[in-house]
């Protein structure tokens, strides 16, 4: 293998990890407030996507890209508003299965509006074949926006989970709800709050990925499992863990194409999932430990 | 044999069905109950699984894909360039081959179905004990995972080798002859008879598994599902029963991936598609998760429903929302809804909260 198809390889490799490593925070964002794994994450991405290539035919990209992701942020506080809110201390069983079926009605919505056929939103800057030379490698100027977009929205996640008052009362709900009750915030709406993030992001790596990978009615299921990989990779709840986790598995995926048919590149991260499930379910980066606390 | 008496008000319902569709000439009817009847047969061993184990599997359909794609696979792809190999020398001196010819007048060599269902079933039941023992550990949102990711790659297997004929699935299977003149096939004057295979087949599926829940296997699953550590510490060993229960589920599964196969003739890979296992689990938690009975008779009702296409081009979609609001408002099934309390309850008059833990 030639330096410059490594390079290439890598640079599709950090694409579609940068993706994964988004819905992975997804997962994470909800995971950490309420316990719950949102099954129906993939659909979030979907959603941002679609979306937006609607709105374009009247409005220009960037509005309809933050109309998009505003529309999908409206989805998800309406999703948790209607179906999760006003459960009492679900079993988890129960909330898989809700989650699972918001997911079809998601996906059933989505082949309802816009048809089974594949749309993708334009390249952001040039074309299809604009391409910048990097050591010889010849990289999409979309693929730059993909790991920018990616690494500013970690960034602002975590300023606003470090910094704002709404983000300390988010992280509070999140490692004791009673507690945070008590201590007088609305845990309630912190949940809502998470469904309304997590749509928010998904939506926005749906629009940045939409010209590489296109956007398609059933692509969310595919995504939610790479997503989990990624989570669970990096250790469930755990956004920095996510980064470097979705990455690696976006690496790994982008280098297997040079070993096994392409048609077998999902089997690949799940056979992953399934390995690590077995063998560290608390992430590479978990401890023992704190792994013997809690319940896989 | 209480047991037997309890399955003969249903015996009755079967034949009723039978006698009533031919008075009305609706005999077209008895084909989509058939196909009902082994996806229940799949349902009922889920239901074992999900309800009362208490373990949730997102990957039933890739064991029916099991069962179903190996089977359709060794009765038509010809063994013939193989013939040479120890494998098939071995199933030949067995007897397990058989010649033929094929639509074009080539000579073929396939594996008797009898052989090809046992060898399917057995797979099947090896495969759910290699997977069984790694992600039965596991627990809640991680088994979910795991099973369904499990799922997907047996979707995605049989769609990219050429063995199991890709995105076409595999046609042409011949019929299955339980015995001589009682064969499981597609064939216009058999209808009939393949009704009767096929709920004879439930039947018995159904005493097996009501027996075995009223034994000590079901008292100690039920053990399991309410605590596993208390189970654990009654002395239940948990990790068998609920590996054999995974594997008694398979083998249902992969049973009834066997029998519709030679049934329609054939199989294609959205047998194994995760919206299949999806609607699985939506059947089961419908019927009212541990309730065999209402496992049987929504998947029935359901399967009958969506194979006559009454709902049209929103069949996922209808199981998706059946699946979101028996979870919300009726997560004990919906045989479990009492009109009445809810009534009352609608009017204001009751408000005590009954809704237990699922």
């Amino acid at each position: 293998m030639t330096l410059e198809l490594s390079i290439q390889y890598l640079m599709a490799g950090i694409t579609y990890g940068s993706i994964y490593a988004i819905v992975a925070i997804g997962f994470n964002i909800i995971y950490n407030t309420t316990g719950i794994i949102n099954f129906a994450q993939g659909e979030f991405v979907m959603f941002g996507g679609m979306i937006a290539i609607t709105l374009l035919n009247f409005m220009p990209l960037p509005l309809a890209i933050f109309l998009a992701v505003v529309i999908t942020m409206f989805i998800g506080a309406l999703i948790e508003i209607c179906f999760i809110r006003w459960l009492k201390s679900p079993s988890v069983l129960r909330m898989i299965i809700i989650t699972i079926g918001i997911s079809i009605l998601s996906r059933e919505v989505a082949v309802h509006i816009w048809g089974e056929s594949i749309r993708s939103l334009p390249y952001f800057v040039g074309n299809e074949i604009t391409s910048i030379p990097i050591l010889g490698a010849r990289i999409s100027p979309q693929v730059m926006w993909v790991v920018l977009v990616s690494a500013l929205m970690v960034v602002c996640l975590g300023l606003f989970f470090k910094t704002t008052s709404v983000g300390r009362e988010m992280r509070a709900c999140a490692s004791n709800r009673k507690a945070a009750t008590l201590c007088g915030i609305n845990t309630r709406n912190m949940v809502t709050l998470s469904f309304v993030l997590s749509a928010g992001i998904g939506a926005l790596a749906g629009c940045i990925m939409s010209p590489i990978t296109y956007s398609q009615y059933d692509m969310g299921t595919g995504l939610a499992i790479k997503g989990f990989t990624v989570a669970i990779l990096g250790g469930l709840g755990s956004s920095g863990g996510a980064v470097v986790a979705g990455l690696l598995l976006g690496v790994i995926e982008a280098f297997s194409v040079s070993v096994v048919p392409l048609a077998f590149q999902d089997a690949i991260s799940i056979a992953i999932l399934l390995g690590i499930l077995f063998i560290r379910p608390q992430g590479l980066f978990g401890s023992k430990e704190a792994a013997g606390l809690k319940e896989y | 044999m209480k047991k037997l008496l309890s399955i003969l008000p249903l015996l009755v319902v079967v034949i009723g069905v039978h006698l009533l569709t031919s008075a009305t000439d609706t005999m077209y009817y008895l084909t989509q109950m058939t196909m009902s009847a082994y996806y229940s047969l799949l349902i009922i061993g889920l239901c074992v699984l999900m309800g009362y184990a208490g373990q949730i599997s997102l990957g039933h359909a890739g064991f029916f894909a099991i069962g179903g794609y190996l089977s359709a696979a060794l009765t038509t792809r010809s063994l013939i360039p193989y013939q040479d190999t120890l494998p098939v020398k071995l199933l030949d001196s067995a007897g397990f081959l058989l010649a033929g010819q094929d639509l074009y007048g080539d000579s073929l060599l396939v594996v008797t179905p009898w052989a090809a269902c046992i060898l399917a079933v057995v797979t099947a039941a090896l495969i759910a004990v290699a997977i069984g023992i790694p992600v039965l550990k596991l627990k809640g949102h991680y088994l979910a995972m795991a099973t369904l990711g499990f799922g997907i790659i047996i979707y995605r297997v049989v769609l990219a080798s050429e063995y199991f004929g890709e995105a076409d699935g595999i046609s042409e299977v011949p019929a299955f002859v339980l015995l001589p003149g009682l064969s499981v096939s597609g064939n216009f004057g058999d209808r009939v008879q393949n009704y009767y295979i096929a709920w004879g087949l439930l039947l018995i599926g159904m005493v097996l598994l009501l027996n075995l829940m009223d034994s000590r296997v079901g008292r100690a699953l039920r053990g399991i599902h309410g605590s596993e550590e208390a189970a654990d510490a009654m002395g239940v060993n948990t990790a068998r029963f609920k590996l054999q229960t995974f594997v008694l589920s398979a083998v249902f599964a992969a049973i009834a991936g066997v029998f519709l196969t030679h049934y329609n003739g054939g199989i294609g890979p959205s047998e194994a598609g995760v919206m299949k296992s999806v609607r699985y689990v939506a059947i089961v938690a419908v019927g009212g998760m541990a309730n065999l009975w209402g496992a049987l008779l929504m998947g029935i009702v359901l399967n009958f429903l969506s194979l006559r296409g009454s709902f049209g081009s929103y069949d996922d979609a209808v199981f998706g929302l059946i699946l979101i609001l028996i979870m919300l408002f009726a997560p004990n099934g919906i045989l479990s809804i009492n009109v009445r309390y809810r009534l009352g309850q609608l009017l204001g008059r009751n408000k005590q909260d009954r809704e237990g833990e699922m």
